[in-house]
């Protein structure tokens, strides 16, 4: 069975970044990595489904590290596993084979609470679809994953984020009263919110113009490196892509 | 804490989104309906409460031939009761050279502990509250006697040895109809005036009474004591049994609304369950993202769960209020049902069995798709086709059949009538599910040889064939229900007035003297009045049953018990009535007269559990008569002609001891000769059917009038089930809508098309409801009353019509908004 880490793959592909990600060694034990700064590891991922035509194997024993506050992006054809693989790396569904390691802690390991516990911890979401609730107003929107966690000033800190957006005198409006990319900026606030360890966007500029997924891009790097937040981010966009620390190319099920 | 307040956060941002209004409208129709019964059934239970106590002119009262004893009025006193005597006797009474057999009521001061003495200071004027008793040395005598007398106020009367003064003229007083008889006018005087009548001698027939009444627990304790200590002769009487028939009939209207309000509740529980399967669609994306963002499933599910506890609460209070009202009305429209003039407010009970109706009926029907939601895996949020796995049978439809269970059984409360009414209801849920799809099968045929408008119509209905058929279904029950008493009320009437001729009896004539029946007869031929036959009546009382004392025998009937110990009235007759079927033995030959025979009335071989050849033992005038069963008759008591619920061959009884009775036909200028009647006949006693005739028309009408208000919340709950399943197809229609725009249809093709769709949706649901409802009321007409049944085709036409302009106005004003929004926007949404 190969095992290829995003780092090797990333030396061979000539990454623009290799400097920076060559710091860790290709076979390193992810117990060890997380000692000096991995936030997020894979080993030997597989997540296999069953289908009308038999079972279906989506990602392919997978493996990576990632640092704190690295950016990463995973790039390739649509059905390649991409959003699988943000799935499996976030925590919301459960490999076929192998291990997902988020914080130190093996999210298979855990339960679906246990899973959603230390996601309200340290993780962060922005998707394609925004997905923002549209009975919420873009501030009771942005507090929610605060009351979930129970901040008990999440109304001031929700109010701080989307000022950061620029959408403070947007408060009170409803998803439906904004704009596609007054709607991602929303997603992005309530994203950082809560100072996650972790971001993961799954194309969060899918839905979007090129202008506004332009400046989407800009505001989401820009607070990514004010927070000092990991990034995982799955895209088609290369540009965006090209902002990132990492790039991976994912094909088929397994990362080339 | 948390997620109360978190809970309630979302649960009034939820509210403002609309998502919860029909869920909460579906529980707010079921609270209503129950709690309006509820509270209506609870004043009626109070009112009949109040007037049997009346009737007993006490809470508990002793009845005994020899005088109470001293020692149970201490035993009363000392339990904090009130107390009052009171002696009741005939005896015959003079003014001057006229005289008249009277019941003599004499009472002590106390007298009445519950009801109220009405007097006036002319005969036959409208009474006023007396305020007390008359004082010693006056009397109060009623008008006929005074009138048969020739007394007035002030004149003095002699009652036994003392000569007493008229004070007043007794128009009612509470305890009147357990005397003696009610055909003998009657007098009130002081007790303290008996001895000096000097009417009770030893041997002389006197009913002494003790009247006791105080607050509920002691009269419970007291009556617990009197039960052991009260002598054989005695008979104690309370509440229960001052009037088993009404308190009987009350039980069984109560049962009947409160079944007919879970109709409504019923079908309320199909919307609830509509609108929560609404509910998960719609929140399936929120669960999944509240679980990515980090909500436990517990959380979700509390979440949830405590919403729809504030919507309990919220359409708990909305619907007791909404029931309070219709309540209210109700008792209005029902105002003289009841001899009460005001009910009793109505208790608070039925607000709690209104919530907890409210959170059964979500428990029952929303808690399983909403346990389903929280199921919602995290990554539906990057994959929209992941939903929650599907539930278990058990789990999806248990909790929704335990709870119907219990709320049927609730209402019942007889397991045997709950096994009954479940396989009824299942047949017939059954059998108008069938013809539900039949008939949506039916109308999706008829999309080819129809316009476009109608074509898209037909086919939405075809397409969302399940919501359609229950939609029907839902609708065509509310509606047939209604239907169903509009065709009974005017059967009724109409098979009343087929039934009975023009010149029906309108007077009773009782208590004519036997030397006396052919003037009698005489004097109403000559003034135009049609007689019909004469019949002699005597009283007795029913012994034993198959040589066993009747106090003895355990009826299953509670009426058995009240029918075998009464007094009865008993005739005799060589030929059996026109308006009697003989449905078992013979009628007897003349060989038979004089033979030891009876022949009873269907009603009491039922009550009594009698069959033919039992034999039954009679005390008619301190002799006893022990006859065999030779035959039971059906009989048509609404013939208003003279009949009985047992009756002898001719030679049986002693025919000196009886008196006749007979009815008559009279127009109104005949009876105008009925005073004069009254004059040359004083002894005989003349009863107006025309009142109760007409009382009876409106005692029914009233009593339909309140059984059709309840089932407006069954068409309520119609309209609620049509109000969730066009929400439920909200999106799908707002889609559709902009699809068919954006390809060239117009605003108004399209409105002509849900039009169609809902007058078809109607159509279906008032063909279903007048189809029903003419048979139940076949059924009911022919089976149960007896009448000939005529189709109506009238009111099932304004069934049907009704129908279709209902459903297709609210289905139009409920899909309107989705219709109407630009089709850019929708699409952009993509749903």
């Amino acid at each position: 069975m190969p095992t290829v880490t995003a780092q090797s793959r990333d030396a061979r592909h000539g990454d623009r970044r290799k400097g920076a990600a060559g710091s860790v060694a290709p076979e390193r034990d992810p117990q060890a990595s997380a000692a000096i700064g991995s936030v997020l590891t894979a080993e030997h991922l597989s997540k296999q489904v069953d289908s009308p035509e038999g079972p279906l194997t989506i990602v392919h024993d997978v493996s990576l590290e990632i640092l704190a506050g690295e950016s990463v992006a995973v790039v390739g054809p649509s059905g390649a596993g991409k959003s699988t693989l943000l799935a499996l790396l976030a925590g919301l569904e459960l490999p076929t084979d192998g291990r997902v390691l988020l914080e130190g802690q093996d999210l298979t390991a855990l339960d679906e609470d246990g899973r959603a516990r230390l996601r309200a911890r340290c993780v962060g979401f922005v998707f394609q679809a925004f997905h923002l609730i549209p009975a919420l107003t873009a501030l009771e929107n942005v507090m929610l994953p605060l009351e979930l966690a129970g901040h008990a000033a999440a109304r001031a800190s929700a109010l701080e984020t989307l000022r950061r957006v620029g959408l403070a005198d947007r408060t009170g409006h409803y998803p439906r009263q904004l704009s596609g990319g007054e709607q991602q900026r929303v997603a992005l606030a309530r994203a950082f919110v809560t100072k996650p360890a972790v971001l993961f966007a799954d194309e969060p500029t899918g839905n979007l113009d090129t202008t506004t997924g332009a400046r989407i891009g800009q505001l989401l790097f820009e607070m990514n490196a004010d927070s000092r937040t990991t990034l995982v981010l799955v895209t088609h966009d290369q540009d965006l892509a090209a902002r990132c620390r990492r790039v991976m190319h994912m094909e088929a099920g397994r990362l080339l | 804490m948390r997620s109360i307040c978190f809970a309630m956060r979302m649960l009034r941002r939820e509210w403002r989104s609309g998502e919860l209004g029909v869920l909460l409208l579906a529980l707010t129709v079921a609270v209503a309906a129950l709690t309006g019964v509820g509270f209506l059934v609870s004043r009626i239970r109070a009112a009949v409460a109040l007037q049997a106590t009346q009737v007993l002119a006490a809470d508990l009262r002793v009845d005994s031939s020899r005088p109470i004893a001293k020692a149970d009025f201490a035993e009363a006193h000392q339990d904090g009761l009130r107390s009052a005597r009171t002696a009741d006797m005939l005896s015959v009474v003079f003014d001057g050279q006229r005289s008249e057999l009277a019941d003599i009521y004499a009472v002590t001061s106390a007298y009445p502990l519950r009801g109220r003495v009405l007097v006036a200071g002319q005969p036959f004027a409208r009474g006023e509250p007396a305020g007390g008793v008359p004082p010693p040395g006056v009397i109060w005598l009623d008008s006929r006697l005074l009138a048969a007398l020739g007394a007035h106020v002030g004149s003095q009367v002699s009652v036994g040895a003392a000569a007493l003064r008229v004070g007043r003229v007794l128009i009612s007083r509470p305890d009147q109809g357990g005397t003696f008889t009610g055909l003998v006018p009657s007098l009130l005087m002081n007790a303290a005036d008996l001895p000096r009548t000097r009417l009770i001698q030893p041997g002389s027939r006197v009913r002494y009474s003790a009247l006791f009444a105080g607050h509920r627990a002691p009269i419970k304790a007291f009556k617990t004591w009197l039960e052991a200590h009260l002598s054989p002769a005695a008979h104690l009487r309370d509440i229960a049994e001052a009037s088993p028939q009404i308190e009987s009939a009350v039980e069984r209207a109560s049962r009947f609304l409160t079944l007919s309000s879970l109709v409504a509740v019923l079908l309320c529980a199909a919307a609830v369950a509509m609108s929560a399967r609404r509910y998960l669609a719609r929140h399936l994306d929120l669960v999944a993202l509240l679980k990515t963002l980090g909500a436990s499933r517990n959380l979700t599910l509390r979440l949830t769960a405590l919403q729809l506890l504030g919507v309990a609460m919220l359409a708990t209070l909305a619907g007791a209020s909404l029931g309070y009202l219709a309540q209210a009305w109700l008792a209005q429209a029902m105002r003289g049902v009841l001899a009460a003039s005001t009910l009793p407010a109505a208790s608070l009970a039925p607000i709690g069995i209104g919530g907890l109706t409210a959170v059964a009926l979500l428990a029952g029907f929303a808690l399983p798709p909403l346990w389903q939601l929280s199921r919602t895996p995290a990554v539906r949020v990057l994959r929209r086709d992941i939903g929650p796995p599907p539930p278990a049978v058990l789990l999806a439809f248990g909790p929704a059949v335990a709870v119907i269970g219990a709320l049927i059984y609730w209402a019942l409360l007889d397991f045997k009538l709950f096994a009954e009414v479940t396989a009824g209801l299942t047949v017939f849920v059954a059998l108008l599910t069938a013809a539900g799809a039949l008939l949506v099968r039916a109308a999706a045929r008829l999309r080819g040889r129809v316009g476009v408008a109608w074509r898209y119509g037909l086919a939405n209905l075809g397409r969302r064939r399940t919501d359609s058929v229950v939609q029907i279904v839902a609708f065509g029950v509310g509606i047939m229900a209604l239907l169903l008493l509009a065709l009974i009320r005017s059967e009724l009437d109409g098979g009343w007035r087929r039934t009975l001729p023009a010149d029906l009896p309108n007077y009773f004539f009782i208590n004519i003297r036997p030397h006396r029946r052919a003037a009698v007869l005489g004097f109403l031929r000559s003034h135009g009045a049609r007689t019909t036959r004469m019949l002699p009546m005597m009283r007795g009382r029913l012994a034993a049953i198959n040589g066993r004392p009747v106090g003895s025998i355990h009826f299953k009937d509670r009426r058995g018990r009240h029918f075998a110990t009464r007094e009865q009235n008993l005739t005799w007759t060589a030929a059996l009535g026109g308006d009697n079927r003989i449905v078992a033995g013979r009628w007897w030959t003349r060989a038979q007269f004089g033979k030891p025979l009876v022949s009873v009335a269907t009603e009491f071989e039922h009550w009594l559990g009698l069959r033919l050849g039992d034999e039954l033992t009679f005390d008619i005038a301190g002799d006893t008569l022990t006859v065999r069963v030779a035959s039971i008759r059906k009989v048509e008591w609404d013939s208003f002609k003279p009949n009985f619920l047992i009756e002898f061959p001719p030679g049986l009884l002693r025919k000196e001891t009886g008196t006749y009775l007979t009815s008559a036909y009279l127009t109104p200028a005949g009876a105008r000769a009925l005073a004069a009647f009254a004059r040359r006949f004083p002894s005989v006693s003349i009863f107006d059917i025309n009142d109760l005739l007409s009382d009876v028309r409106s005692m029914l009408d009233k009593a339909i009038l309140a059984v059709q208000s309840v089932f407006v919340f069954t068409l309520l709950a119609g309209l609620t089930v049509l109000l969730a399943a066009v929400q439920s197809s909200r999106d799908e229609r707002r889609y559709e809508s902009a699809m068919l725009r954006a390809l060239g249809a117009s605003r108004a093709t399209i409105a002509q098309g849900v039009l169609a769709e809902f007058a078809a949706l109607g159509a279906l649901a008032g063909v279903l409801a007048a189809a029903g409802a003419s048979v139940a009321a076949w059924f009911l007409t022919t089976r149960v009353l007896h009448l000939r049944y005529a189709f109506n085709p009238q009111a099932c036409m304004v069934g049907f019509a009704g129908a279709v302009l209902l459903v297709a106005a609210s289905g139009w004003l409920a899909t309107r908004s989705a219709v109407k929004q630009p089709p850019l926007d929708t699409l952009r949404a993509g749903t």
